[in-house]
């Protein structure tokens, strides 16, 4: 019997949804939805996740407009209980733009956008994200995005480290950051982060890429675990 | 006076690329002389780009018919059947002259095109691919190019999150003011609910959905019929601009209504806008129609009847809605926030009838514009060179130190992974693509079936330029060998044939052959043409491009488990060369063009009876589990598909040992570029079995050596000449072509 009910947002220019949706339906084997962004209410699910794509097709800035859907009041509600909230890729820079989350995502190092695996080490365990990860984990995880190049500053991005909000980090196999595992340039190396009190958090890299081994990779898999694990404890 | 009631004459017709004959024609067609806005819509539909006059007749010599084809040429893609009750829809189509006049916009409008005439169908899109051809990168303005294209491409693409599972990049002197942008696109669709653009029941209503039309890309498929001049500029404004937010609105609306029975007939606008799309869902369906332009939405005011008829304004679509069910279109496209106008309807006497500003402004039959447009069996005439001389390695010099050369080969622009480019491709969303860019066939599984797709697109102008017959025969049996390598059967194949001037009876030779030489292959590997386009007048100051026809061939899995990998994977696994032993074939080489600055030189010949033996052996190891890796053996020969197997997509590398034994040089055995091979690499508890199997079809085997280690080592008949180690080898093969087109030097 599933426990949970996970709502799974569809703005405009969203393209990863379905992706999601498979995902959290293969690995939690909980209930999920797609719910459209002109829903006012997210009455009757447990978590949320907002997924890639181009959302209002990424006018003004990347998830610029997002922030304006009617969804985001229940959004930031459901934020605001506690619940889970998550972002990847698109979603996340939604959720910066909508204050649920820290900093800001400029545009990559290179100036293109970039579809390559990375490795991303594990920073701290209290989220969502990382829940049923050992600090120092490395995942092998896909990144698709051409603005995702974390920018805080100087003051903020030191508030973050020091209250262990940053999740994950770009790294090599061996888990060394160095400045070429870096795929867009962002700050510290920074690929995810969470609220103060852990319940929102994001990512760039894209596990719902990397949840089967017909995919050649089930890194992805420890991330949505870490979710079921969260709510659970 | 309006435009409606003045008479267009014969100057008018000269000065829209019109012949004086085609004028003729159009005058006895209608019993009187036309207006302008329809003698505009005749140059747009007579027009080599929509008319296909000239390639006509070589087109109708494709082999088109399998127990699998759905929907063949003529529809806005073709359609094969794959099992699970699903349909594979694809084609692939040409956007070269708008991308030299602005290359981002060219680009990216392409990769819209396609994508509508899939969806079109029914289809949800979830593949791209496509085949790029620029100058040397050694000039700045062909890296600006290749540079622009390609984002425009990967704008397009990623937003509309399809992935883009890979290609060809090719340079060549002759593609300087002549690039090549050729779009593929897949879809999937229930097989028993492909949508077709054919009309056939007068009162049904018509609608115009998606963007407004404005005043872009008017006259862009007269444009991409005529060869360009110094003032290519000039023709900026017949690029159209892409919007591929709306794209992806539209996609979203047109599958949602589709999975309802509101639709009776769906065409997107294309090239000639509303005019193609009225006049050949009509025709198609042996209907009329009529439009007023007064109710369709138009992005600025005081657009004349041309202007409406002619824009080339993306990411529309026409929808032929059955009657009755008007309030479902107008929900849906509300829903995505999308104009949806009823401007028309169907009509029972063959006519398309054009309202705007309240009177009559074109009356024409549907079938002048189409069916009837003219057909020309131009001349053709065999050039005197031809033709060229084999080139044997005993005709060459062997390079003084192998070392060297090879990391000069696989470094250079033509065979240096494609990393750079791919990786700015979106080619994972999706969470199906299971064989990624840099091998030798795209493949995507379909969820909740075991079932998968995969697909290669390949040509080689080079090739083709020196022996048009045989590089339209090795262009399908090298993509129908990609598919073959990765384990798939080929379903079907699409084709867009970029050539020059075709009233240049060379040029038309050459058409001619390349179409010979494909029936040939496409006959004897067992695959049906479904579709494609051509693109004439490839031709800018009178430099005309090599032939260059580029084939996308699709294949399936019955059970995409079989899925044979692309990399050496584990250090001892048997290393085997598949296919005729002992081919040097080195004309038209890789080899020739990096060490020689040579295009010259008659290609390999095509060996198809091998090449049919190798596919079903290759297929039947891969079904039995027995392959670890293949890649087929093409450009660049056996070094270049050894190093490509070395580098696996996660980052990881392995080496390989080969002792080889041959009678002539090394340079033919390593370079050559003979068709119907493969390298494979086995379990060693697998290769009696693999060996077999081999003998059982028919095909020829060489053990190699093993794979392992950290280095590229050839032993040539006892004596090493290479030893490269994999941190040798990836600046050069891995870094090569980023090297060559990135400005930062």
């Amino acid at each position: 019997m599933p426990r949970h009910r996970f709502a799974v947002l569809v703005f405009p220019g969203t393209n990863c949804e379905r992706d999601v949706l498979e995902a959290l339906r293969t690995v939690t084997r909980q209930d999920a939805e797609l719910v459209w962004h002109q829903e006012g209410s997210l009455a009757g699910f447990d978590a949320a996740v907002v997924p890639g794509g181009f959302a209002h097709g990424d006018y003004l800035r990347a998830g610029g407009l997002a922030r304006f859907s009617p969804v985001m009041a229940p959004l930031s509600a459901m934020a605001g209980s506690g619940r889970p909230v998550i972002g990847i890729c698109n979603g996340f820079q939604i959720l910066q733009e909508a204050r649920l989350l820290p900093g800001a995502m400029l545009r990559n190092r290179s100036l293109t956008y970039v579809c390559r695996d990375v490795w991303i080490r594990a920073e701290d365990r209290n989220s969502p994200l990382t829940a049923a990860l050992e600090e120092g984990d490395k995942l092998r995880i896909p990144v698709g995005h051409a603005e995702g190049n974390f920018f805080a500053d100087d003051e903020e991005l030191e508030a973050l480290e020091s209250g262990q909000q940053v999740l994950f980090r770009y790294c090599d196999e061996a888990g060394r950051t160095r400045d070429g595992t870096n795929p867009n340039g962002s700050r510290n190396g920074i690929a995810g982060v969470r609220n103060r009190r852990g319940n929102v958090a994001a990512l760039m890299p894209h596990p719902d890429r990397a949840y089967e081994s017909v995919l050649g990779n089930t890194d992805g898999v420890r991330v949505f675990d870490s979710l079921i694990r969260w709510m659970e404890s | 006076m309006s435009d409606s009631e003045c008479e267009a004459g014969l100057p008018d017709a000269l000065a829209a690329g019109l012949t004086a004959d085609e004028y003729r024609k159009i005058e006895s067609r209608l019993g009187r002389s036309p207006n302008p806005t329809e003698l505009g819509m005749f140059s747009a539909m007579w027009s080599e780009h929509c008319s296909y006059k000239s390639s006509k007749r070589q087109l109708a010599r494709f082999p088109t018919e399998s127990p699998r084809v759905l929907e063949g040429p003529g529809e806005n893609a073709g359609a094969a059947a794959i099992g699970e009750g699903l349909a594979a829809v694809f084609k692939v189509e040409s956007h070269n002259h708008p991308t030299f006049i602005e290359p981002f916009q060219g680009a990216a409008t392409g990769v819209g095109g396609i994508l509508r005439d899939i969806f079109t169908m029914g289809a949800r899109p979830v593949a791209l691919m496509n085949s790029l051809r620029f100058g040397p990168p050694a000039v700045r303005k062909n890296r600006v190019l290749l540079g622009r294209a390609v984002a425009g491409i990967a704008n397009y693409g990623n937003s509309m999150g399809i992935p883009t599972l890979g290609g060809e990049v090719a340079f060549d002197d002759c593609y300087s003011l002549n690039p090549l942008v050729n779009a593929f696109a897949l879809g999937i669709a229930p097989a028993d609910r492909i949508f077709r653009a054919r009309a056939d029941t007068p009162g049904d209503p018509v609608f115009c959905v998606g963007a407004k039309t404005g005043r872009d890309g008017i006259h862009g498929a007269s444009m991409a019929s005529a060869a360009f001049d110094e003032e290519a500029e000039a023709k900026r404004p017949t690029v159209q601009v892409g919007d591929p937010f709306l794209e992806k609105l539209l996609m979203e609306a047109c599958l949602e209504l589709m999975a309802g029975e509101a639709l009776a007939a769906v065409q997107d606008l294309g090239a000639a806008g509303l005019t193609c799309s009225t006049a050949e869902i009509a025709a198609r369906g042996g209907s009329g129609i009529e439009i007023d332009l007064d109710l369709a939405p138009q992005r600025e005011t005081g657009m004349s009847a041309y202007e409406i008829m002619l824009s080339e304004s993306q990411e529309r679509m026409l929808l032929v809605v059955r009657r009755g069910r008007e309030a479902e279109v107008e929900r849906v496209f509300a829903k995505w926030d999308l104009d949806a106008a009823a401007i028309g309807r169907i009509t029972a006497d063959g006519l398309l009838r054009v309202r705007h500003a309240g009177r009559p402004a074109a009356t024409i039959p549907c079938r002048a514009l189409t069916e009837d447009a003219p057909v020309y069996d131009r001349p053709r005439e065999t050039p005197q060179w031809w033709p060229e001389p084999e080139v044997r390695d005993g005709d060459l010099p062997e390079p003084d130190d192998w070392n060297e050369a090879v990391l000069r080969l696989v470094g250079s622009p033509g065979l240096a992974s494609r990393r750079f480019v791919y990786e700015q491709y979106d080619h994972l969303v999706g969470s199906d693509t299971l064989a990624r860019p840099g091998g030798d066939a795209g493949v995507v599984r379909i969820k909740g079936t075991p079932l998968g797709i995969a697909m290669s697109l390949d040509g080689n102008g080079r090739y083709t330029a020196r022996d048009p017959w045989r590089g339209g025969a090795l262009a399908v049996a090298e993509a129908c060998r990609n598919l073959a390598a990765v384990g798939a059967t080929p379903v079907g194949a699409t084709n867009c044939l970029n050539f020059g001037n075709p009233e240049k009876p060379e040029v038309m030779w050459q058409l001619s052959e390349v179409v010979s030489g494909m029936c040939e292959a496409l006959t004897a590997l067992s695959v049906p043409i479904t579709g494609g386009n051509v693109s004439l007048y490839n031709e800018t100051e009178e430099e005309g491009i090599f032939p260059t026809p580029v084939v996308g061939v699709v294949g399936v899995f019955d059970d995409v488990s079989t899925l044979v990998g692309q990399h050496f994977c584990e250090p001892g696994d048997l290393l085997f060369l598949a296919g005729p032993q002992g081919s040097d074939a080195l004309g038209a080489s890789e080899y020739l063009k990096v060490f020689q600055q040579s295009t010259g030189g008659r290609p390999p010949a095509p060996n198809l009876e091998a090449e049919v033996r190798l596919g079903a052996f290759l297929r039947a190891a891969a079904a039995r589990r027995l392959t670890r890796s293949a890649r087929d053996l093409s450009e660049g020969g056996l070094i270049q598909a050894a190093v490509e197997s070395l580098f696996a997509p996660d980052g990881s590398a392995q080496g390989a040992a080969f002792d080889l034994e041959f009678a002539g040089a090394p340079l033919g055995a390593l370079i050559g570029e003979a068709p119907a091979r493969a390298l494979l690499s086995v379990r060693p508890r697998d290769a009696d079995d693999f060996a077999e199997l081999a003998s059982v079809h028919g095909v020829p085997l060489a053990a190699l050596g093993t794979a392992g280690g950290d280095s590229l080592a050839i032993r040539a008949n006892g004596v090493e000449i290479i030893r490269l180690t994999v941190d040798d080898l990836w600046p050069a093969f891995g870094h090569g072509l980023e090297r060559a087109v990135s400005d930062r030097r």
